[in-house]
């Protein structure tokens, strides 16, 4: 378990590495990547309990399912930084032959991955899923799933909300990456979320909220989301898009775009090698 | 036909399906049956009564079933994911497409109530495009068994068999004529009929009509047909196509489905490449269903026992 400081570091190098893939294939997500990398750091360098051996059942583990998949540069780097795979396979993010496909993929083996998301809205019910096996199995550990904000708009999503509150699914723990941006402008502007706690909280959900920058927040909110209280758990977490590179922050323009060089070098002078560039 | 196929009961093939389902609940503990609002229909009550803790109700929301059975695969359970035909497959494309096929989960899509045979319900219910889409995904096994017996045996042996599958299934009574454990093999043809003049193929509830139509073909027409069941669309008996259009030069496919994109389709590709041969389709043409009696649909849509015999005799007019 790593401490704060600790945590930041490993975040600033997953920034770092967000833009060196999106940039060298000039493809790519970076927006939503970098405004999750904390949350990433958080979950896989200090809550979960997983192995970068890595099994796909999975059994004793705490999972995490990517429902959102086009921010797949924030977790390729998250799983290679815990060992997953070598670091050095980074460089061949979308390319041709890669392990690293543009959303995440298990079709090429790639460790960590449990199954495809890219087609928005059904992570959530993979998660489910994979929480009743491990009620069926006896295994106390948690399974996580993370949407987009923009995401909630597919009915899948409310469909398995639904199911996860009539059946008790309680070793579950969705949150969503709430930064108010989607591919066309802000939430507000393309479909309105509303009242989203009221929302999830009428579907049957505990909510909670938590500062997705904020470390202490994070953790002290996600390890009160693992108490199983008989419902399942939904964090909404709010986060800024493109967070480290002033240039990208809060915007919806970085969310499937990459930066051209100038712009690369200006990012990467933002965020600090803390591990070592591959 | 040959001495072992004849008819010997009227069931419904979905009642296969809950029969072997409550054998395999009590003989596999990773076996999970999930259903969306249709337990009833797709004959699950005595597995939810005996299993209560591996039946999941899904309530009307499909997409969410799918998904669940994806994540329940990836964790090593065997999940059955059960509905009528047009919501397990054309609602659910996407959610199989990425969920499943291409994340290759252990997950078996098992829809009753397929094609026109549904019946009254009409067009909406009665989906005939569903082998087509299913054999499209790659890695999917698809299977449209022809009896109660089948079905049985078929779900079975997909439970076996890791990877994803698409087993299809109807709502009528049926005539039962494969005997209680004929061997069942995922991809390997079953012979009913040997003959001469032109080969027979096809799968699901269309078997009986051809068997009707062989013996008629042979009394009238002095046509000695071969009949194959093609119970498996994918991966297809190549073998034993190729193998029955040497002998015959002249094939006819039987289903319960689009001809665009069903068995004829898969049966044309191959003899295509390995051996032109005259082939007719006994299928729907371009059409959706409407209301009526399993068999008066049939007859209106081209897929009754004179059709088979009508195709029949064209086909075997075809080889000069």
């Amino acid at each position: 378990m790593k401490d704060e400081n600790q945590l930041k570091q490993i975040a600033s190098q997953i920034r770092r590495d967000i833009i060196r893939q999106v940039a060298a294939v000039n493809s790519g997500h970076p927006g939503g990547s970098l405004g999750c990398a904390d949350l990433f750091t958080v979950l896989y360098f200090h809550i979960m309990k997983h192995d970068a051996s890595f099994n796909m059942k999975g059994e004793n583990e705490d999972l995490f399912f990517l429902s959102n998949g086009h921010i797949s540069p924030v977790w390729y780097s998250t799983l290679a930084r815990a060992g997953y795979f070598p670091v050095e396979e980074l460089k061949t993010f979308r390319k041709l032959n890669s392990r690293l496909q543009g959303h995440p993929a298990t079709h090429e083996g790639l460790p960590g991955i449990r199954v495809a998301s890219g087609s928005l809205g059904q992570g959530l019910s993979v998660a489910i899923g994979a929480a009743l096996s491990k009620k069926l199995n006896k295994d106390p550990r948690t399974v996580f799933a993370l949407t987009g904000d923009g995401e909630l708009q597919e009915g899948q999503i409310w469909e398995a909300a639904m199911f996860a509150a009539h059946n008790k699914v309680d070793n579950l723990i969705a949150i969503v990456d709430w930064n108010g941006q989607q591919i066309d402008g802000s939430n507000d502007d393309v479909i309105t979320l509303g009242d989203l706690e009221g929302k999830w909280k009428s579907f049957g959900w505990e909510v909670h909220e938590m500062n997705g920058h904020d470390y202490p927040s994070m953790i002290t909110t996600i390890n009160k989301a693992k108490e199983n209280t008989g419902k399942p758990q939904v964090i909404l977490m709010r986060t800024e898009m493109g967070k480290g590179v002033d240039f990208m922050e809060g915007t919806h323009k970085w969310h499937g775009k990459a930066p051209n060089a100038e712009q690369t070098e200006i990012a990467l002078a933002q965020l600090e090698e803390t591990l070592g560039d591959y | 036909m040959l001495d072992q196929f004849t008819v010997t009961d009227k069931k419904a093939t979905r009642d296969g399906f809950g029969k072997a389902m409550s054998e395999l609940g009590a003989s596999n503990p990773k076996v999970i049956a999930m259903c969306a609002d249709l337990t009833g229909s797709l004959k699950l009550n005595p597995f939810q009564d005996a299993h209560p803790e591996r039946f999941i109700q899904a309530g009307i929301s499909e997409a969410n079933m799918i998904g669940m059975a994806a994540g329940l695969a990836t964790t090593g359970m065997i999940p059955f994911a059960t509905t009528f035909a047009n919501f397990a497959t054309g609602r659910v494309y996407d959610q199989i497409r990425q969920s499943v096929a291409y994340s290759h989960k252990n997950v078996k899509i098992c829809a009753s109530h397929a094609g026109l045979t549904l019946g009254e319900d009409g067009a909406t219910h009665q989906i005939l495009e569903d082998l087509g889409m299913m054999k499209m995904l790659p890695g999917m096994t698809v299977i449209n068994p022809c009896d109660y017996h089948q079905v049985i045996a078929a779900t079975k042996a997909i439970a076996d068999h890791h990877g994803p599958v698409y087993l299809r299934f109807g709502r009528p009574g049926w005539p039962v004529f494969i005997p209680e454990n004929t061997p069942f093999k995922i991809g390997e043809a079953l012979m009913i009929q040997p003959g001469t003049d032109v080969s027979i193929f096809a799968t699901g509830h269309m078997v009986y009509q051809a068997m009707e139509a062989v013996k008629i073909l042979k009394s009238e027409h002095s046509i000695n047909a071969e009949l194959v069941n093609i119970h498996t669309i994918k991966p297809l008996d190549e073998q034993a196509i190729i193998s029955s259009a040497t002998k015959t030069g002249a094939v006819v496919t039987c289903e319960e489905h689009q001809r665009n994109g069903g068995l004829g389709d898969s049966v044309a590709q191959v003899l295509s490449q390995f051996l032109p041969t005259p082939q007719e389709y006994v299928a729907v043409n371009d059409s959706f269903g409407e209301s009526g009696k399993p068999s008066e649909l049939l007859d209106k849509y081209g897929l009754g026992i004179t059709d088979v015999v009508a195709a029949a005799i064209k086909a075997f007019e075809r080889k000069a």
